[in-house]
């Protein structure tokens, strides 16, 4: 029971990431209906930003308290692919809009063959190790279990965001912006929302969630290399789907249940299966409810 | 009012200087932090950071500038132009159009014998001529049909049946290794074994259709994608059949009429009474991946005029018209995903038979990626289309192995092969945003009233999965 207990926490703190990761493909599907592929790289670049700040601290300052460092990291990551989240929505997604269906798939993949090439040429091929950041953990009381402190920041920052970004979505004027664009673009252009503006500010909000994750992954890991953004990408794009595409509560039950689902699998089988066993299950899953857990089902009026 | 008369003389230039100073400021908030600074290990394996900030310059200045001189000049100029060149344009070209896969196919028949009569010219001696061959041959020719039939293949599932699939790749890697391992533990021959590899990955196909059936648009590619994960991971970790990532290396070669392509006595130089050289090999291998390509291609086109391919059709515009007309969806989706699939899989086989390895490598997402952008670049459902969008992208990146002069230019340290995907990756957004219907957009009506007309690009729908 407690080697239960114990690999159900560590599979909440991967599911955080991957939940936080799939925020931002939900969010874009919901909105323009579009797989954006490079997502994933996103979250890496997000990764290599808070490597490099906290590389500049440590060079440049030297002793920043831990909790200033991991801040300045996410906000700086935050900032910055956000900035670059809406550069590629305005030279590679927006000019297909209203193009068919498939031509943005096609430049999302170009894009994230572009940027993961992109970091490799720019930082080297090498993986980035950067020393523990947060170290120990707590052991509770009369148990074997212990939760690691990198753990419980994971998990606290994860919570502290879900519920800023609820907020933002559901009570300010842009989240209601969002919302309405979601239901039918073309109402809202013709009720007074700027349709374009709030698409991009969606690649944004989503990269800034996609950047927290990857300080966080860093931060988890203690490493980063240019190929890291494929297959977290992929998982919170399965978690994503798994939560039912375009729903936000959706993306956070799938990640959670993708990453407890992994961690499980390689607690109890095979680690070297443990891809294998989440991919599966969505697919059982979506052989049972074909779009999602928290997904509504499409009703097509003809 | 006044105020919008005083900007207008120079709005243009003024504009463009602002555009210009947005995108380099822009341009500097993206690689300040990436650019800017470089990582590396240092002795201790210990990150160090290092600093660029000339490299930033460039970076910065290079967008600042070009912006300014897209907003200022190239913008104006090209609109201006295709006013004038609008009305011009329709006609000029149909003779040539006509004829074009006709010319095509017969240049794609020469090609070999083409290859090796220029470099007979060039270099003075038959000998030269045949090996200096072996690379346009191998890594040009059979390299690029390899991805056409692949393409080809994938048309079938998104182009006719209109059902996103992200992970064909797997059905190349089940043809691959079927023939791998049917060979190395059976001995059976290349020709029995490539119709068997294509009915184990059609049979594949029509496994991992069934699941999905009820699945539409993105969940559907999902878990086409997932599927291709799944095979992928399976090969790398059931040691005991695939080997893992060592992969299977000492395939046995593929035969003509059983004859071997060997150096020895028996061998098919000998018997003919020509010199040793391995270019017959990779000659043979040409045609030989001609051929299925050209299979893929009639098959494709015959499909479309059975029952079959006009479901499939169907299937692609309308989902529910296409039911209500009492299509079957069910096997209308499983046959496109079963056909397609036996394709990837005689695809996968021949790849087997020409590298004589094969690893799990070769099969990742990447691949069904640059196929999938293959088809959509040719304009989904155009044969000849996606032939160009594969000698284009594949051929392009082939070119970039070549780029040693650059070295000359950027010095020793300067490796192109790196750039090689970094500029797939741009090419690929590139064209997507300048030919968003794909190479040859417009697409001939399978079924007609009186006479066949072109469908213009703006009337093709597609992809509702």
């Amino acid at each position: 029971m407690e080697y239960f207990i114990q690999q159900s926490i560590n599979g909440l703190t991967l599911g955080s990431i991957y939940g936080l990761i799939a925020i931002g493909y939900t969010m874009v599907y919901g909105i323009i209906g579009m797989i954006n592929f490079a997502h994933g790289d996103v979250f890496m670049l997000g990764a290599f930003m808070a490597m490099i700040v906290f590389l500049a601290l440590t060079t440049f300052i030297g002793g920043v308290p831990v909790v200033l460092a991991l801040l300045l990291m996410m906000i700086v990551a935050m900032l910055l692919t956000g900035l670059w989240s809406w550069t590629i929505e305005r030279l590679a997604y927006r000019p297909l809009r209203g193009s068919f269906r498939l031509a943005p798939l096609i430049t999302a993949i170009g894009m994230s063959i572009a940027l993961s090439n992109f970091v490799q040429v720019t930082q080297g091929p090498r993986n980035k190790p950067i020393p523990p950041l947060v170290n120990g953990g707590i052991t509770i009381y009369g148990t074997n279990i212990t939760v690691a402190y990198k753990q419980m920041v994971i998990i606290i920052v994860t919570v502290i965001l879900l519920a800023a970004f609820w907020y933002l979505v559901n009570k300010t004027t842009l989240g209601r912006a969002q919302r309405s664009c979601e239901q039918d673009r073309k109402m809202a252009a013709l009720l007074g929302i700027d349709v374009d503006k709030t698409i991009s500010m969606t690649f944004v909000m989503g990269a800034m969630l996609a950047a927290v994750a990857g300080t966080l992954y860093l931060m988890f890991y203690g490493v980063i290399s240019f190929t890291d953004g494929f297959t977290p990408g992929v998982k919170a794009f399965t978690a994503a789907v798994l939560g039912g595409i375009g729903s936000l509560p959706g993306a956070v039950v799938g990640g959670l249940l993708i990453g407890l689902i992994e961690a499980l699998w390689s607690a109890y089988f095979s680690i070297d299966y443990k891809d294998v066993a989440a991919f599966s299950i969505l697919a059982i899953v979506l052989i049972f409810l074909p779009s999602g857990i928290l997904g509504r089902p499409e009703v097509e009026k003809v | 009012m006044a105020d919008v008369q005083k900007i207008e003389p120079d709005s243009v230039f003024a504009k463009a200087v602002k555009e210009g100073l947005l995108a380099g400021a822009l341009a500097f908030g993206l690689f300040f932090l990436i650019v800017g600074f470089r990582t590396d290990q240092n002795i201790r394996n210990e990150l160090v950071l290092n600093q660029r900030w000339g490299l930033l310059a460039i970076f910065v200045l290079v967008a600042g500038i070009g912006r300014f001189l897209l907003t200022a000049y190239i913008t104006p100029w090209s609109e201006a132009r295709s006013k004038n060149k609008r009305a011009a344009v329709e006609k000029e070209q149909s003779a040539f159009r006509k004829s074009f896969p006709k010319i095509g196919l017969g240049l794609l028949l020469i090609y070999p014998f083409l290859v090796i009569l220029i470099l007979w010219a060039y270099n003075g001696s038959i000998m030269g001529g045949l090996q200096g061959s072996l690379k346009y041959v191998d890594n040009f020719g059979i390299q690029i049909l390899i991805y056409v039939m692949l393409a080809w293949g994938l048309n079938i599932v998104v182009g006719l049946a209109g059902l996103l699939d992200l992970g064909y790749v797997a059905f190349y890697a089940v043809g691959a290794y079927s023939y791998a391992l049917l060979s190395t533990h059976f001995g059976l021959s290349f020709w029995l074994l490539l119709p068997m590899a294509g009915i184990f990955a059609a049979l594949w196909g029509i496994m991992l259709g069934f699941p999905v059936l009820r699945l539409r648009g993105d969940y559907l590619a999902i878990v086409t994608l997932a599927f291709g994960e799944i095979i992928r991971l399976v090969l790398i970790n059931w040691t005991v059949v695939t080997k893992g990532t060592f992969g299977i290396s000492g395939i046995a070669k593929a035969t003509l009429f059983g004859i071997p392509f060997t150096p020895g006595p028996t061998g098919f130089a000998a018997l003919l009474g020509l010199p040793n050289s391995g270019v017959y090999y990779k000659i043979f291998l040409y045609y030989l991946i001609l051929l299925l390509a050209l299979l893929t291609a009639w098959v494709t086109i015959r499909l479309r005029r059975m029952p079959i391919g006009r479901a499939w059709e169907a299937l692609r515009e309308d989902e529910i018209a296409c039911r209500s007309l009492g299509i079957n969806t069910t096997t209308t989706k499983l046959t496109a995903f079963a056909t397609g699939a036996m394709f990837g899989g005689f695809a996968g086989s021949f790849f087997a038979a020409r590298q004589g390895f094969v690893s799990p490598e070769s099969f990742v997402f990447l691949e069904s990626a640059i196929i999938l952008a293959i088809v959509v670049l040719g304009g989904m459902g155009s044969l000849v289309g996606i032939a160009i969008a594969a000698a284009v992208m594949i051929g392009g990146t082939e070119l970039l192995r070549e780029l040693e002069f650059l070295k000359r230019i950027f010095g020793p340290d300067f490796t192109p092969e790196l750039y090689r995907m970094l500029l797939f990756g741009l090419a690929m957004i590139v064209v997507m945003v300048w030919k968003p219907r794909g190479f040859v957009g417009n697409r001939e009506p399978s079924a007609f009233l009186h006479k066949r007309k072109m469908v213009s690009s703006e009337f093709t729908k597609e992809g509702h999965g």
